[in-house]
């Protein structure tokens, strides 16, 4: 399952992608970010599986939350870069 | 009351219904599961016996969750006989599924809204998009109505319910008549150029002061809300069948142009189209009671 | 030399005239729905204020949202431009600015002579704009300019969950239904708006010392929120903050010339 977190205003699309798929509940993502953007959620209702999400406090305010790891010119990302699986994007 | 010209009219008023299955007997039934979805702008409660629909309410949710979600449950139940206490499984979903004191699980909304779905317009439909009270959400599922991929704005007005509540209210027009009156338009007007409803309202002002009729300002709006909603859509893609959920699916002014820009039509349903997540609330429940008795659990 | 500026604002048309750096001249007015037409009468007024006549401005410079349309310009330049120069030249030692006008937020770092170094606008969204308090205080039922003063007031910080000034609404007023003291939304709404500026602020690097631009600059509740949020002491905000982008047009067009 693609999960796109965030939203879309009249400034821009902001999201962050989890494939699910590739998810393997490894919580790296969660102790690297400094805003406590992440969590972990159930997959599906009807299984115990989790997997890395956007807290529902901080999706609608990714960009603001997520700001302070994309000064200009930045080059990576602590959560997409401690993703071994690669499951997570950044959609900005 | 009589209405009177002074009197402040609520224009974003929509009508609160509930519904019942008289030919079914609960009682005579297995599995008694609910599913109660507590939005910020409107609960809806749903009630059904062995996976078949029994009976729902839809009613605007007010300034306290709890109440909400025992009122919206009252309602539903009404003249069944049946008390929250024969409910095997109840589903608490929504933004204020944390607020349903007898849910014996929350499960978040785009499940809840796949698998409604998924009940609502059949196996084949692929893509839901669901137009709430303060969020919009866009969802791909699987035949079984699984989760494929999704997205969910809560942030942004524009899309949502409460944007063409602004809007039904700055033109004095009740709102389900916001969809029909954007219809009556000989020809399609630009859209309102700002995503942003604070801005489409300036914008709408500018508009009426120019000599636009209603219409044409309602058909401007319907036009760029449908236009925004696409744009939501391509994150996940849209695949056939389509259909809408949500309270905006009760206005043509925005579900017309919508299958105009994507050249087809939208799949529809006899269910009323706000009860989506509650009514997929439900659908677990049934599969989660069965479970729990499968394992030895109940 | 005589120049002149005029800020096309989304709300408000405002216009500089400057004579060798010194500002002789101002006026304002709500852009309405002719906007270039009150631009004309805008910088009439000014011009009258300065004492001298349309024929001695040598350059006219725009800028603001509309300064594609602003009558009788000899060029336009963008807002960020604009606000930096101006703050450099009242305070050479800024770098750091934030303007906040009726529509749009802008975070900007910037150098020597306000250099552009990194910015970050917010724009096309209520939330990061005066369009938020203006709609916040209708909610709360008090005029614009006593919203400041009543957030001063508060005794309780309560963090606001909506980020758009529709949502926002609702959360007010179902805030005045659970009886909470209207100081303590007064100021929620301000913390509101100084965190997703301080959050811009920070993309770009916050560099002290740091100014304070724009219509919103007058309003004292989001002047603490941002000082309590940035946890700074002071910060610079000069006379008549709304009019920095035309100073800053004025000023370009003088070194232009």
């Amino acid at each position: 399952m693609l999960a796109h977190h965030g939203y879309e205003d009249g400034s821009g699309r902001f999201y962050i992608t989890v494939d699910t798929d590739l998810c393997n509940g490894c919580e790296d993502c969660l102790k690297v970010c400094p805003a406590e953007v992440l969590e972990m959620v159930e997959e599906d209702p009807v299984d115990d599986r989790m997997v890395a999400a956007v807290t529902e406090l901080q999706r609608k305010r990714i960009k603001y939350a997520c700001n302070p790891c994309k000064p200009s010119g930045y080059t990576s990302l602590p959560c997409v870069t401690a993703c071994e699986p690669n499951a997570l994007s950044h959609s900005w | 009351m009589t209405d009177t010209t002074e009197e402040k009219h609520e224009y974003w008023r929509w009508a609160e219904n509930n519904w019942r299955d008289e030919s079914i007997d609960w009682r005579s039934g297995d599995v008694v599961s609910a599913g109660v979805d507590v939005g910020s702008v409107s609960s809806q409660a749903v009630v059904m016996v062995d996976g078949k629909l029994y009976a729902w309410s839809s009613m605007r949710t007010g300034s306290n969750s709890p109440d909400s979600a025992r009122n919206a449950m009252s309602w539903a139940l009404e003249g069944t006989g049946m008390q929250v206490e024969d409910i095997h499984f109840a589903v608490g979903t929504g933004y204020g599924r944390v607020n349903v004191p007898f849910a014996h699980k929350t499960i978040t909304e785009i499940h809840c809204h796949a698998r409604g779905g998924n009940f609502m317009y059949g196996d084949r439909v692929r893509t839901i998009l669901d137009m709430g009270g303060q969020d919009c959400k866009a969802i791909r599922c699987d035949a079984r109505g699984k989760v494929v991929a999704f997205q969910m704005n809560d942030k942004c007005a524009a899309g949502t319910g409460r944007g063409m509540e602004v809007f039904a209210d700055l033109l004095h027009v009740p709102i389900h008549e916001v969809g029909p009156m954007s219809l009556k338009v000989e020809k399609e007007p630009p859209p309102v150029s700002s995503t942003c409803v604070v801005f489409a309202k300036t914008e709408a002002s500018g508009l009426l002061r120019q000599g636009w009729p209603k219409e044409k300002v309602l058909a401007a709006y319907c036009a760029a809300m449908s236009h925004r909603v696409f744009n939501l859509l391509e994150r996940v893609g849209v695949e056939r069948e389509f259909a809408i959920t949500g309270g905006i699916a009760k206005n043509p002014g925005v579900v017309t142009r919508m299958e105009k820009e994507l050249g087809y039509e939208s799949l529809k349903s006899d269910i009323d189209s706000q009860i989506a997540g509650a009514l997929g609330g439900a659908l677990f429940g049934h599969v989660l009671e069965k479970k729990k008795r499968a394992e030895g659990k109940a | 030399m005589i120049t002149a500026g005029i800020d096309m604002g989304a709300k408000n048309v405002k216009v500089v005239v400057l004579r060798d750096g010194e500002v002789i001249g101002r006026a304002m007015k709500a852009a309405g729905f002719e906007a270039a037409e009150t631009a004309r009468q805008v910088l009439e007024a000014a011009l009258k204020e300065a004492g001298v006549t349309r024929s001695a401005v040598q350059k006219l410079v725009a800028t603001g949202a509309g300064r594609e349309d602003a009558p009788d310009q000899d060029s336009n330049l963008t807002e960020v431009g604009c606000v930096s120069r101006a703050a450099t030249h009242l305070v050479p030692e800024v770098r750091t600015v934030i303007d906040v006008g009726a529509e749009e937020g802008r975070a900007i770092r910037c150098g020597d002579h306000g250099k552009v170094v990194d910015f970050a606008i917010n724009e096309k969204c209520a939330a990061g704009s005066g369009a938020f308090t203006e709609a916040m205080a209708r909610a709360l039922e008090v005029s614009i300019d006593e919203l400041g003063p009543l957030s001063l007031k508060s005794t309780k910080a309560i963090p606001m969950n909506a980020q758009c000034a529709v949502f926002a609404e609702s959360e007010v007023v179902s805030m005045i239904h659970s009886n909470v003291a209207k100081p303590d939304m007064a100021r929620s709404v301000h913390d509101a708006i100084a965190s997703r500026i301080i959050s811009m602020v920070r993309k770009v690097g916050y560099t002290p010392p740091l100014m304070l631009v724009g219509g919103l600059a007058r309003n004292v509740g989001f002047v603490d929120s941002l000082k309590r949020g940035l946890e700074i002491d002071d910060l610079h905000i000069p006379d008549n903050p709304e009019f920095c982008a035309a100073l800053g047009a004025a000023l370009a067009a003088a070194a232009d010339a």
